[in-house]
């Protein structure tokens, strides 16, 4: 269930990126001088960042690590 | 002139940095050391090296350059698209590799292909194919640096000169520091360059008088205000542009410094902090590229729009060399540099562009990764290292280094191209193409050598006819796109005015699903590996 939410949560972020919602337009300016199409974007960095965190704490690969470290002791261990 | 002498020094900084790293590797004349660092790089230095050699000139330079003419789209483009897809994939697939490096000692992508697939003169094919795809890469170095230097000395250094010096500096520390100092100088060069993005915006906002008066007159002019939008782009251009950022895990060189953290934990600061480092480069540099279009008293900047006018008003009515010649005229891989000299104090000027001098120099890991490549994947694999020992493998590996960087800088040199065409055309669409080797290789049991030979025989072709293409059809004028080929009133091959479209879509998009449709079906009909090499892949 886990795995299934987060692969719902990459294709979203993935989805949000394609904004044709703000395509032609430059209003509003936020600050008064960003246009909503590069700010929209801008945001869309911390929310990839975000979701890189979610999957680094839900998803982290460390079945990886432990081969690798079981390796190493082995060797360790070898005369 | 002062401005140079600043970014002299900072050439001089750097090549000190190979050489104190060289210092202490004395004595280890081992091909992982110098090729891998001894895969011992910490969590800052993998962080920031990562990134950096990801950030070349295309990052500032070419950014800033197609946003001059493009507009914000750029930003939408290829950096937030990047933030999503590179950090995942370093996730996904490098992890992996670094794992399977730790476990067998593989030094290169292709000695992992060799084992996975059990092939030996294929996986020459895929390093020859990686190699002559990554040559364009160091030559965007190379140009960038002559650009670099030849403006912010006020055109004092000239083009082939500053070019010149840069070839030397980063031959100069790859050579005596390998990938030790290849890694400190890029986190060196990584600081700099993400101080580089908020100084500039300031400095610049403030010589301009404020941003809120340059948006505001842009918005009143026709001209002008569709780049505050992403009109001038399609839809169907943007989407195919996710596809990109693919390259990035196929590069070697990334893959490479995949291999060189010490631990795996290491890589989690990587892909949680990768978004915000590109938030932090592109941001400022798109803005600028944008802002540049409403500066009137630098020279060089209204004759870039003179000539843009020209081509967007006579374009159609001119042979198709007066139209390259103006598209050239138009490029604004400069702008940047020209915002700088315009509103920047001298000794800040200097600073700032060594900031970007950092940038341009990232070239420096794709020259040792072809290196490792050559050394590892030729050299040792053909049995040079056994017969001739691992010190005099690592020399060859240096006399390689002395070699690429001469040839990409005799190229560099008649290079045509602007920095940012060249790059996306050949190199990235081209990596993109094979990542789905990587993806084959650690996740699907069923691929297999002759799958993996499809897939990089299908990229070379692609990439050839691509540029065979676009040489033989001349870039149309700003507007609609020459249709070449059409079938039953749909698009099929175009000319557009910046590259290639497909049914509309960039080539990258048909080149990545074509790789993958001829991974898939000629593995299915081909034999697969031992059940004990994939047993050392495989879990269960």
């Amino acid at each position: 269930m886990k795995r299934i939410l987060l692969v719902i949560a990459v294709v979203v972020v993935y989805v949000l990126h394609q904004d044709f919602w703000f395509w032609r337009t430059a209003h509003p300016l936020v600050l008064g001088f960003i246009p909503i199409g590069l700010f929209y974007h801008a945001c869309f960095a911390v929310v990839a960042s975000l979701l890189m965190w979610l999957l680094v704490k839900f998803a982290w690969p460390s079945h990886l690590e432990q081969e690798v470290e079981g390796k190493s002791n082995q060797e360790d261990a070898a005369p | 002139m002062i401005a140079a002498i600043v970014v002299f020094a900072y050439l001089a900084i750097v090549l000190y940095i190979g050489i104190f790293a060289f210092r202490r590797a004395k004595g280890k004349e081992k091909a992982e050391d110098y090729f891998l660092a001894s895969r011992s790089l910490g969590p800052f230095v993998f962080l920031f090296s990562l990134f950096g050699t990801n950030m070349t000139a295309f990052a500032i330079l070419g950014s800033s350059g197609h946003a001059f003419t493009n507009g914000i789209v750029t930003f939408g483009l290829m950096a937030s698209s990047s933030g999503l897809v590179i950090p995942l994939t370093i996730l996904l697939i490098g992890t992996r590799v670094w794992a399977l490096g730790k476990k067998h000692g593989f030094m290169t992508p292709v000695q992992m292909f060799r084992d996975r697939w059990e092939c030996s003169h294929i996986g020459t094919v895929i390093s020859v194919v990686q190699a002559a795809l990554l040559v364009p890469y160091i030559i965007i170095g190379i140009m960038g640096g002559g650009t670099t230097l030849n403006t912010i000395s006020g055109g004092k250094v000239p083009y082939w000169f500053g070019g010149a010096i840069v070839a030397l500096v980063v031959m100069g520390y790859v050579f005596f520091g390998g990938m030790r100092g290849t890694a400190w100088v890029n986190t060196f060069q990584t600081t700099l360059f993400l101080l580089f993005g908020a100084i500039a915006l300031i400095v610049i906002g403030a010589g301009m008088g404020g941003y809120r008066n340059a948006a505001q007159s842009m918005l009143a002019s026709p001209a002008l205000a569709p780049l505050l939008t992403r009109e001038r782009i399609s839809p169907l251009y943007f989407f195919s542009y996710t596809f990109i950022p693919l390259s990035a895990i196929a590069f070697p060189h990334i893959l490479i410094f995949c291999l060189t953290a010490k631990k795996m934990n290491h890589f989690k600061k990587t892909v949680i902090l990768y978004p915000l480092c590109i938030l932090a480069i592109w941001l400022p540099c798109v803005f600028l590229g944008v802002m540049a279009n409403r500066v009137t008293d630098v020279p060089q900047i209204r004759a870039k729009q003179e000539a843009r006018r020209m081509l967007a008003t006579q374009g159609k009515a001119m042979a198709p060399e007066a139209r390259d010649e103006l598209r050239e005229k138009a490029a604004g891989d400069d702008v940047i540099l020209r915002l700088l000299e315009r509103y920047a104090p001298f000794w800040l000027a200097g600073l700032l562009g060594a900031g970007i001098m950092a940038a341009v120099m990232a070239s420096d890991s794709q020259i040792l990764a072809l290196s490792t490549m050559f050394t590892e994947d030729v050299f040792a694999f053909y049995g040079g290292k056994k017969r001739f020992g691992e010190a005099v493998q690592v020399q060859t590996g240096r006399a390689f280094i002395v070699l690429i960087t001469l040839v990409a800088y005799a190229v560099a040199l008649r290079a045509p191209e602007t920095i940012f065409e060249l790059a996306i055309q050949y190199a990235f669409s081209g990596f993109a193409a094979l990542s789905p080797l990587l993806v084959a290789a650690l996740f699907w049991k069923g691929s297999t050598k002759w799958g993996a030979l499809a897939v990089t025989l299908w990229t070379a072709l692609a990439v050839v006819a691509v540029a065979v293409f676009q040489s033989a059809v001349p870039a149309p004028a700003p507007g609609p796109a020459t249709v070449v080929w059409s079938l039953g009133g749909t698009e099929v091959l175009s000319r557009t005015p910046g590259g290639t479209a497909v049914f509309g879509f960039m080539p990258v998009v048909p080149m990545v699903l074509m790789s993958v449709l001829l991974m898939v079906v000629v593995s299915l009909i081909t034999t697969k590996p031992k059940q004990s090499t994939l047993a050392r892949y495989f879990r269960g």
